[in-house]
């Protein structure tokens, strides 16, 4: 086992594999497909690779990357807005690194930014409050994405642009929120899952409960993970001992980081400034009811959505939908592996992405690339 | 943006906005900590803790030991250097 002198414990690793084995075959009974376990988070992706788990695993289970990137499930329509407002002349447009580099229709931000419009990347919204209150007279706007993780630091910064009543800061809005997301997954009828690993740092902000109507309504079990190699393998471990017991629960393996009632304070600011948004578009899934949020009434005045009265791009003809042959929807929703899409490690590299799961590290197609798996036997 | 990376807090820099220094990596930056800050935890107290940072934003508290291991796991994915350099290269700017 070639990567296993890589982890801080390979004891207690091996050991963990080894239960897995033993386990697997009965917790996957008589079913002719292996066991198909969803990581949710790209973090886990990246993990999982980095690491070789996948490959540790007996034939019994097979990882089905999940949709676990905010970046990678961002529409293009969505970068084409956030173009569209940079490209106005009084703006600043401020976003995370990870945003900048995802195509649009018509081109990326990073692009945007080298035709001449002032797009800046920061580190964290209320770098881009800063940057407001030092240009009274450029409207400053905040690209607001991510699962619940970053909800409440943009939830908190809008809060504060508002106690101090600063006029020329908005956010654009495009969080998601991830138990909706997980619904859509779950009646999605190309996709029969097993059981899911559920995302650590989310799980931190809304805690074990959001999760319950996965084991209730769908009767697959669920542990929550942190992203060291060992608590992977440890939360594998306890999924396939819930098959093997015949029980479906929501477990916490993170529980040194996830409360079980998540952050009290980061849920009411996002419950303060966010509610849900009635249709939201995924890459790769489609229109999901109610998976995103929008900026409550309230605050409509740190709404760039209202402020520059969006959608302003469709007017050019752009569209949600990816070309044909890029298969980034169907590898978001596990239905597809990277090196089956014929874009993959040709026309489309963390170099030159062609779609956004290419862009972030924890995107599926830029993890196979990196770690080499360029095609099935590899 | 959804990993996070541990900090120690060096200092309470803003007692009414919750804003307080925090060694992330060697470099130090303003931190909003209301996340963190509860009846058990009040802000004065919170000098020398280790905080889970997303964002700007302390989300979580951690050990140390905990915070060790997170920042090796982050190193060997090669995920936090970007982050690091970003922080220098904005400063702090709550
Ligand atoms: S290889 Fe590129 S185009 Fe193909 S699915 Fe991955 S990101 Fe999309």
């Amino acid at each position: 086992m070639k990567y296993m002198d890589e982890f801080r414990d390979p004891a207690t690793a091996k050991k963990l594999v080894e239960e897995i084995k033993r386990l697997a075959p009965i917790a996957r009974g008589q079913r002719e497909m292996p066991l198909q376990i969803m990581e949710f988070c790209g973090g886990h992706t990246h993990t999982l690779f980095k690491y070789g788990i996948a490959s540790m695993l007996p034939a019994d289970i097979e990882m089905v990357h999940g949709p676990g990137c905010p970046v990678c499930v961002l529409p293009m329509a969505r970068v084409d807005d956030c173009v569209a407002i940079a490209e106005q002349p009084s703006v600043i447009f401020t976003t995370f690194g990870d945003a900048m580099r995802v195509p649009g229709t018509r081109k990326s931000l990073l692009q945007a930014k080298a035709d001449g419009c002032d797009v800046r990347m920061v580190y964290s919204p209320m770098d881009a409050l800063a940057i407001a209150r030092k240009n009274p007279e450029r409207e400053v706007v905040f690209f607001a994405l991510g699962f619940e993780t970053t909800m409440p630091s943009t939830a908190l910064t809008l809060l504060q642009a508002y106690r101090e009543g600063l006029k020329n800061f908005s956010l654009f809005c495009n969080h998601i929120t991830t138990p909706a997301t997980m619904r859509a997954i779950l009646t999605d009828p190309d996709l029969r899952l097993d059981g899911f690993l559920a995302p650590g740092h989310v799980s931190m902000v809304i805690g074990a409960h959001p999760y319950d109507f996965v084991t209730r309504d769908y009767r697959k079990p669920l542990v929550i993970t942190g992203f060291e190699p060992l608590d992977i393998l440890q939360a594998l471990w306890m999924l396939v001992k819930q098959f093997a017991e015949g029980r479906c629960e929501v477990e916490n393996q993170y529980a040194r980081i996830v409360p079980e009632a998540g952050n009290v304070a980061g849920l009411k600011a996002i419950a303060e400034v966010y509610e849900t948004r009635e249709h939201s578009e995924f890459r790769g899934l489609g229109n999901i009811g109610d998976a995103g949020v929008q900026i409550r009434d309230d605050y409509a005045a740190y709404d760039a959505e209202k402020k520059f009265g969006l959608p302003i791009d469709f007017a050019q003809g752009a569209v949600g939908y990816d070309p044909e042959h890029l298969k980034c929807a169907d590898v978001l929703r596990g239905v597809m592996k990277p090196w089956e899409c014929p874009a993959f490690a040709k026309t489309c590299n963390p170099q030159n992405p062609l779609g956004a799961l290419m862009v972030s590290p924890e995107g599926s197609c830029a993890a196979y690339y990196a770690y080499g798996k360029l095609a099935k036997r590899s | 943006m959804c990993l996070g990376i541990p900090g120690q807090i060096t200092e309470l820099v803003d007692h009414e906005f919750l804003v307080a220094k925090v060694d992330i990596g060697g470099v130090k930056r303003d931190v909003i900590i209301t996340c963190v800050v509860d009846d058990e935890h009040p802000a004065e107290s919170c000098v020398g803790d280790w905080v889970l940072v997303h964002a700007g934003f302390a989300m979580s508290r951690l050990d140390e030991e905990e915070a060790a291991r997170t920042l090796a796991l982050l190193a060997e994915l090669g995920d936090m250097q970007d982050e690091i350099d970003l922080m220098r290269q904005v400063g702090s700017s709550v």
